[in-house]
Parts: structure tokens; C-alpha cells; sequence
């Protein structure tokens, strides 16, 4: 019996210990970058639907600001116009021919009239010309650029990220993109940011790097006691400012603070345009499977409540 | 459990069917009347949640494949269109998505009830090798189908699984050659990768089939680990006791699966994945999506690239061994007061070691993973033979019934979580 | 986790009653039933024509460039439609066949609903309207599907001075009405409508 008290006892401590393991390293990780500032956005939660005024104020920022630089590819004209979107329409506005179903989105006026402000090339004609054309509402949104390198060399070597999944395509998107935007700031006395670089406390980048010489000894290795900033510098300068983009209705204010939030709503509509579709569906299965699980349980109960006897 | 047929066709159809082709005897001896321990707990619906779970993987996958392309230039768009443009396509690829991490979370779980069962013990060696071959065929079938949206994460993937095989001197690099069909992941890569996603589900299926033969020759296995002895005292007929038992856990589980598909759709993925897939730029941290991470862990553990990548093949090559590894002719871990412990570290770690494989590869995770690593092969390797020997079970229900009748006039729960069987009136 | 038949307290009398015991099964079966034909909904949706190819069931075509005489070939939903600005002699010509000469008597035109295969109704749009200048038909031949000849300068017209199908032989007249091989309707008008003088919206 001794030898079997003894496995059981270096058994327990070694539980304990793989368990104290398992929590002791937890707050060896740190982050470099500030805590993300997390508004409530529309989009979020069970019931979180897309505000469609937010949505299309969302659309004007990024026409008139992102636009200038980032792509969109994968988000077509037609989309806009799509149920769920920014430009839906349930009924034609006045004006439009009786037959026309604006709610089919390749008809709804508002996006036929996006979709025409740029011109797209065409089928080669006769002579092997290539004609430009408006464009239609099953074209996708045009790139600023017309090649990477283009857009490399318009921003100072990077290349601006396509949008259509930006949010998808970050930790914590919507905090992510909310705080980056509203962000930036002076750098810090103790760092030397490179001209055509931007200083902001919510990129993910290492501070060190950038320190004045003053802070590092010869090794290159921080001097005690002084604090690498947050954050990191990037190739985005501020892109937003207050009363940079006029909102046709007067209410809402026009800061950067509500610019952020707008356009973080645009950008997860365009990176998730099913989002309402999904929720509205998983509502209704979940409360079906909890319907059925009730009732498979009693079926169950009942069926195996004669075995004991 | 070989039993008698007991199917007796009604219908003429039915008769004439029997004499030519008797499927439906088939069916009827294998899910209506078979003969089930009665005393089998929760942990034991987790075979019926697979079966869905493949199911739904082979329906959502099949209609994936009808509107994706398996090419460099279109691969990642075709997967957006169908977020976007097909009609529910959201909810299928979400579903084959999500569906991957349920289908790894209901076989572990699985796992875990055979190792804690003793599931893999005489008669049922073949049974568990059989479910060995297909957790290694889901393996592949999910790493490849990981590559198929060709995002960063699919791309650097690819390149660092593969990138195992050259670890092997000599033939490694000639091997990875081969898998990728060029000297880096590109088109080739993902076109076979496709061709072969779509292949191995049905080989799961079929060895699936393997499987359950397997099972039905010995019988299931129950909580007590006895033998029937009694068909009549100790089991119940497959339906409608245990169709209505599994279909309950069966619902229970797409609740959550459901939570997962429609609420966080993307929690269980990667954000670099909606990143298309660039040959230029490595993400900052590669990780394999989460029901890798313990064999990913223990690859890091080791500081020898052959080592960590014949260490990660042996984790899970040790299965196949394990019904020789264990000594004990003690079937559930119910009567073994120590292996219970033992047992219950071996999870532990390989839960750590899921969590460490997530973690930077550096300081103390190296450390913690080491250590656990070390666990996982002694466990398999030194302490399953040695136990077997040194131990003292407890005394076991002479058969199924017994174990019942004497859990219900106890009033106890016992199972997993308590040692209460472990004091017998004598 | 303990199975329930372990906790479970002895089954009481009223376990007995057969019809609440049947009820529960009834109910959990027609449930489970329900959900099951629910998810074929998506599964077989999903087949139907997708946003993106819904998006190009409309096209909108700019006619001011077609000359009188002169035909010209779209594509719409896949298939070619055949644009033709006709001539007063080509009018009057296929205005002039009696019905009785037609081999297939209806209009084959969706934005007229059933009517007599005259070339007015054959040149009519959704508003109604028959203008007979412009004869807007999908060029796909209601044989077995081939391209008639015709449309472009030079190539064969057929015996009806309208369009020929070099597969088997089946001619057309000017108006896209069959007039003799193999094929048994005539070529069909799509929906369409003028949003102006010079531009139609096919689909």
C-alpha cells in the first residue's frame, strides 16, 4: 500500500503543477500596442443590425477620404443598392418609371448614378479600340491605383490595404480601425520618426527602433528606466479631421470621432454585407434547436423511464 | 456484439429485397435492435455527433466545390463570392468552416472517453486503430482544406507543414517537392490539395463503415468496462433507447455549433486569413488553426528540426500501439484510483500543450512545453505499462447490470468525476 | 456527466398513459422532422442563379450607333440577341406575308402575352408599343440552339431575307419567323423596353 500512497501523492502535485503552469505563464505575454477604445457599434451583439444613416454617411467618408488611396475590390456598385445596404430602397422615389423595381439592385436609381460616375473600359470595337463606358452597377468599385506599384510609389513605398475585408482582416477590427483613426497623435520627445512616416499609439509596431540615441547604450539596448512608447509609425498620415467631410443632414456632428465611427460601420458592412441575414437566421435556429432539445428530452425521459424497473 | 438477426421482414417488397440484397436487415441489426449496454453516459454520444458532423462537412463541402475555383488568381475571390454572391453561400461556408473545429472538438472528446474507458483494450484493438487512421485522415483533410481560401494563413501554412518533410535527410526535399509539384506552394499546390480535399472525406467514410463493423462484432464498450454477460439484463435495444439518447446530444451539440456559425462566425479562425495570400510577406505569427496547436506545440518543444517533426509524427503514431502499451487488464479508469490522477494530468497537458502551441515559441513556453511534452510520451510509454503492473484496482461490478442497479440504490454519481464506485460494500 | 437513467427516479404510474407518452414522441419527431426539410432549403437554393449573375439579367443597349440596315449582336444572359434597324422595303416586305404562310402563328413575344405572329406584334416592347424600325430577337435557334447566320454584312440571309441556320438548314424571315427547315417556332423576342428613343433595356 505505501508505494500506491506515494504515486498518489507525486500524482496530485504534479496536477498542481502542470495547473500552476498553465496560469504562471499567462502574464508573461505584453502588448506594445494601447488598449483599443471600443464605442458600441450598431453592428454588435446578438440583435446588432447595420444603421443604415450611419452606413451611408460611412460610404460618403470613405468615398471622399479612403477612396483617394485604398481599393475595394470585391465590393461592386450593385451592393450598395442590395438588401441590407446603404442605398437600399424598398419603393422607388418619385420620378422613376412605374415598371421599374427599385428594390432589384442593378435597377435602384442612387446606385445606377454611383455607378456612372466613373468610366470603365469596354469590348474592344471594330478597330480593336477599347472605348470607355459608364460604369454599371454589376462593376466592382474601381482602385484608386492602376497597379501595386503605382500605389507603392504614390505612398512612399507602402501599399495601402484593400478595404473590402479590412475588418475582417485585423484583431479586433472595428476597436482596431475605431481607435487607429482617432489616434494619432504627437509622437513622444524620446522617439525620431522618419519623414513620410506617422506616429500612432494604436499600430501594431516596436517603438525601440525609433528611439533618440540618448535612450540606448552602446548595445543598442534600451537604458534602464526609460519607457518604449505604444504603438508604431506607418506610411498613413492622419487621414481625418473635424468638418473634413460636409454630412448632408445637420444633426449629426461632423468630428472625427463620428467620422471613425461611421466609417467602421461602412467597412463591416462591406466586409460582412450578410451579417443581417446571419443573425436574423441564427435567432430563429437556435430557439428551433432549443425547442427540440426540450423535447428530445422528454422524449428521452420517457422513453427510458421504464428501465429501472 | 454478434447476435442473432432478429429482423423479420413484413412486406412482400421487403421479403423480396432481403433475399437478394438484405441492407435492410443490415441496418435494422446494426441501428434498431443491436444490443447496447444500458449503463452508457454522455461521453458515449459523442460516435452519433461525429457521424453528423461528417455528414455535414461532405454536404457543405460538396456544395462549395460547386462554386469555388481551385486557382492561385481566383481562389480567394471564388471563397468570397460565395460569401457574398451565393445564394446562403454564407451560411455553407460558415457551416464547412465552423464545422471542421466541432468535428476536432466532438473527436477529441471521443479520444478521451476511449482512453479514460479503456476502449482500446482486447477485443477491441482493431476498433481504435481503425479510429486512429481516421483521425490522422482528418488531419490531412483538414490541413489541406485550410489552404483551399488561400489567404496568408492557408499559404504560410501550407509552406511550413510541408516544409516538415525536408527535415528528413536525403529524400525530405525530393518529398516536398513532390507534395507542393514545384519548388514553392503555388498553383499545383492548391489544385491537388483540392482534388485531394474532395477525395479523403469519402476515404473517412468508408473507413468510417470499417469502424463501426468493428465495434459491432465486440460490442460497445460501457462506463463499467464488463463484458455482457446477459443480453437480456444488460442491454437495451439501439432504438429506440439510444436513437433518442444521441439524437437529444446530437441537438444539444448543434446548439452549439449553431452559436458558433451564426454568432462568431470567425472566432475559432485566423484575421490573416482575409488577407489573400502573399509569397512576399510572411505573417508575424504562424499559427495552425487551434485543433493543431498540441502537435504544434510539441514540434516547438524540441530544439532539433528532426527531432520536433519525428517527436509530432510519434505523438500520434503512439496511438496506434497503445492497446500493447496498457498492462492493465482493468478496462475503465472508474476502477483505477491511480490511473484516474495519471488520467487526469495527461489532459491537463494536452490542453497546456494546445495553449503553449499558440504561444510565442520563446522563455518559459519552451520550457512548459518541454516538460508537457515529456508527460504526453511518458504517459503512453512508461506509466500506462508500469501502472497496469503496480496497481491495485478497485473492485469492479461483477457485470453491467450489477454496476446499475448498485449506482441507483447508492444514490451516487460516479463516473469521471468522483471515486465513490471505489468503496464497495464488500 | 451521468447518463439519466442512472439519476433518474423510479418511473411513476403515469408513465403508463400511452397517449401523453405518444404525444411527446409525436411532437419530438415532427420537430426534428421540420428542421430536417428546413435545411434543404439553403441546400438546394444555393443552385439558383447567383447575385452576380443576376446583376447581368438586365442589360442596357445604346442604338443610336446602328445604321438603317444594319443588324447588330448582343449578349444577354449567355445568348446572343439580334438588334435590327430595318428598311422600309424589309417592313413592307414581312408586313405583307399573309399568316396563313407563317409555319408557327404565334408572336413568341413576353411582352405581349399570346398573339398572332404579325410583324407588328413581333416588333412590339414592353410599353406596347410596335415600333416596326427595330426588331429585337434572341438569336438562338429554336431547333437545337445554334446560331443563325445573318446578322452581320455578308452573311447568308436565307430564303426569306432574315436569317439562316447552317446547322440544319432552318431559314428565317425578316422578322425572325420560321419559314422553312427544321426548326418549329419562331425565334423568340425577350423582354425588353425603350427607356428612350435610342436605348433599350433587355431582361
Amino acid at each position: 500500500m505505501k508505494v500506491m500512497n506515494i504515486i498518489k501523492s507525486v500524482s496530485i502535485a504534479l496536477a498542481g503543477a502542470a495547473l500552476l503552469a498553465a496560469g504562471g505563464a499567462a502574464f508573461a505575454a505584453g502588448g506594445k500596442t494601447k488598449e483599443y477604445k471600443h464605442p458600441h457599434f450598431h453592428f454588435e451583439g446578438v440583435f446588432g443590425t447595420y444603421d443604415t444613416d450611419a452606413l451611408q454617411r460611412g460610404y460618403q467618408v470613405y468615398r471622399t477620404v479612403c477612396a483617394n488611396c485604398h481599393s475595394m475590390d470585391l465590393v461592386a456598385f450593385r451592393n450598395l443598392g442590395q438588401k441590407g445596404g446603404p442605398f437600399y430602397l424598398d419603393e422607388c422615389p418619385e420620378g422613376v418609371a412605374d415598371n421599374v423595381d427599385c428594390s432589384n439592385p442593378t435597377d435602384n436609381p442612387i446606385v445606377k448614378a454611383i455607378a456612372a460616375e466613373y468610366q470603365y473600359p469596354g469590348e474592344p470595337d471594330d478597330y480593336g479600340d477599347i472605348p470607355m463606358r459608364a460604369g454599371l452597377p454589376a462593376d466592382k468599385f474601381p482602385s484608386p491605383y492602376e497597379n501595386v506599384q503605382i500605389a507603392r510609389l504614390a505612398n512612399g513605398g507602402a501599399l495601402p490595404p484593400d478595404m473590402s475585408l479590412l475588418i475582417k482582416a485585423r484583431h479586433h477590427g472595428p476597436a482596431y480601425i475605431y481607435s487607429l483613426l482617432t489616434g494619432y497623435e504627437e509622437p513622444p520627445a524620446s522617439v525620431e520618426v522618419p519623414i513620410g512616416q506617422y506616429y500612432n499609439p494604436y499600430y501594431a509596431g516596436d517603438m525601440t527602433q525609433l528611439l533618440k540615441p540618448e535612450y540606448l547604450d552602446e548595445e543598442g539596448h534600451v537604458v534602464e528606466g526609460v519607457e518604449v512608447p505604444y504603438g508604431g509609425v506607418f506610411a498613413m498620415a492622419q487621414p481625418l479631421y473635424d468638418g473634413s467631410v460636409d454630412y448632408a443632414d445637420e444633426e449629426t456632428p461632423e468630428t472625427v470621432e463620428q467620422y471613425a465611427m461611421d466609417v467602421v460601420e461602412f467597412l463591416m458592412w462591406a466586409a460582412e454585407p450578410k451579417l443581417e441575414a446571419r443573425k436574423k437566421l441564427g435567432v430563429m435556429t437556435i430557439g428551433y434547436l432549443i425547442v427540440l432539445c426540450g423535447l428530445l428530452y422528454f422524449s428521452y425521459r420517457q422513453i427510458w423511464s421504464n428501465v429501472k424497473k | 456484439m454478434s447476435h442473432e438477426s432478429t429482423y423479420d421482414p413484413q412486406t412482400g417488397i421487403e421479403k423480396w429485397l432481403d433475399k437478394r440484397l438484405p441492407v435492410v436487415r443490415l441496418a435494422y441489426d446494426s441501428f434498431v435492435d443491436f444490443p447496447t449496454p444500458k449503463n452508457l453516459n454522455y461521453w458515449w454520444t459523442f460516435g452519433g455527433i461525429l457521424a453528423i458532423c461528417l455528414v455535414i462537412q461532405i454536404l457543405t463541402g460538396v456544395i462549395l466545390a460547386m462554386h469555388y475555383t481551385p486557382h492561385v488568381d481566383y481562389a480567394f475571390d471564388s471563397v468570397e463570392h460565395i460569401m457574398r454572391d451565393v445564394n446562403y453561400g454564407w451560411l455553407m461556408r460558415y457551416a464547412h468552416a465552423n464545422g471542421a473545429s466541432m468535428f476536432f472538438l466532438a473527436v477529441y472528446i471521443h479520444m478521451f472517453r476511449g482512453l479514460y474507458y479503456g476502449s482500446y483494450k482486447e477485443p477491441r484493438e482493431v476498433l481504435w486503430i481503425l479510429g486512429v487512421v481516421i483521425f490522422l485522415l482528418m488531419m490531412a483533410t483538414a490541413f489541406m482544406g485550410y489552404v483551399l481560401p488561400w489567404g496568408q494563413m492557408s499559404f504560410w501554412g501550407a509552406t511550413v507543414i510541408t516544409g516538415f518533410f525536408t527535415a528528413f535527410p536525403i529524400v525530405g526535399d525530393p518529398i516536398q517537392t513532390l507534395l507542393l509539384g514545384g519548388p514553392a506552394v503555388g498553383n499545383p499546390t492548391l489544385n491537388r490539395f483540392f482534388s485531394l480535399h474532395y477525395l479523403l472525406p469519402f476515404a473517412i467514410a468508408g473507413v468510417v463503415m470499417l469502424h463501426i463493423w468493428a465495434l459491432h462484432v465486440p460490442g460497445n464498450n460501457n462506463p463499467a468496462g464488463v463484458e455482457v454477460k446477459d443480453v437480456k439484463k444488460d442491454t437495451l435495444p439501439f432504438h429506440p433507447y439510444y436513437t433518442v439518447k444521441d439524437g437529444f446530444a446530437i441537438a444539444v451539440f448543434l446548439l452549439l455549433f449553431a452559436a458558433f456559425v451564426f454568432f462568431m462566425p470567425n472566432s475559432l479562425g485566423h484575421p490573416d486569413n482575409y488577407i489573400e495570400a502573399n509569397p512576399l510577406s510572411t505573417p508575424a505569427h504562424i499559427v495552425p488553426e487551434w485543433y493543431f496547436l498540441p502537435f504544434y506545440g510539441i514540434l516547438r518543444a524540441v530544439p532539433d528540426k528532426l527531432g520536433g517533426v519525428l517527436l509530432m509524427f510519434g505523438s500520434i503514431l503512439v496511438l496506434f500501439v497503445l492497446p500493447w502499451l496498457d498492462t492493465s487488464k482493468v478496462r475503465s479508469m472508474r476502477y483505477r484510483p491511480i490511473a484516474k490522477l495519471w488520467f487526469a494530468i495527461f489532459v491537463v497537458c494536452c490542453l497546456a500543450l494546445g495553449w503553449l502551441g499558440g504561444q510565442p515559441a520563446e522563455g518559459v513556453y519552451v520550457l512548459w512545453a518541454r516538460i508537457t511534452t515529456v508527460y504526453y510520451f511518458a504517459y503512453f510509454l512508461v506509466i500506462l505499462p508500469l501502472l497496469g503492473v503496480m496497481e491495485t484496482p478497485t473492485e469492479m461490478p461483477k457485470s453491467i447490470s450489477q454496476s446499475v442497479l448498485k449506482k441507483v440504490s447508492d444514490g451516487t454519481e460516479t463516473d469521471a468525476s468522483g471515486a465513490a464506485a471505489a468503496q464497495p460494500a464488500e | 456527466m451521468s447518463a439519466a437513467s442512472e439519476t433518474e427516479p423510479a418511473a411513476g404510474p403515469e408513465s403508463e398513459e400511452p397517449t401523453r407518452r405518444d404525444f411527446i414522441h409525436i411532437m419530438a419527431g415532427s420537430v426534428a422532422a421540420f428542421g430536417a426539410a428546413s435545411v434543404v432549403v439553403p441546400l438546394v437554393h444555393q443552385m439558383n442563379p447567383d447575385a452576380s449573375v443576376l446583376a447581368l439579367s438586365t442589360k442596357e443597349v445604346d442604338l443610336s450607333a446602328i445604321e438603317v440596315g444594319q443588324a447588330i449582336k448582343v449578349m444577354w444572359q449567355g445568348k446572343p440577341v439580334f438588334i435590327r434597324r430595318r428598311t422600309e422595303e424589309e417592313i413592307a416586305e414581312v408586313s405583307a406575308t399573309p399568316l396563313s404562310d407563317l409555319r408557327d402563328k404565334d408572336a413568341r413575344n413576353p411582352n405581349l402575352g399570346k398573339a398572332e405572329a404579325t410583324d407588328a406584334a413581333r416588333a412590339t416592347s414592353a410599353d406596347g408599343e410596335a415600333r416596326p424600325e427595330w426588331l429585337v430577337i434572341v438569336g438562338v435557334c429554336t431547333h437545337l440552339g445554334c446560331i443563325p447566320l445573318g446578322t452581320a454584312q455578308g452573311e447568308v440571309k436565307g430564303d426569306y431575307n432574315g436569317w439562316f441556320c447552317p446547322c440544319h438548314g432552318s431559314h428565317y424571315d425578316g422578322a425572325g419567323r420560321i419559314r422553312k427547315g427544321p426548326a418549329p417556332e419562331n425565334l423568340p423576342v425577350p423582354p425588353y423596353q425603350f427607356l428612350s428613343d435610342t436605348q433599350i433595356k433587355i431582361g
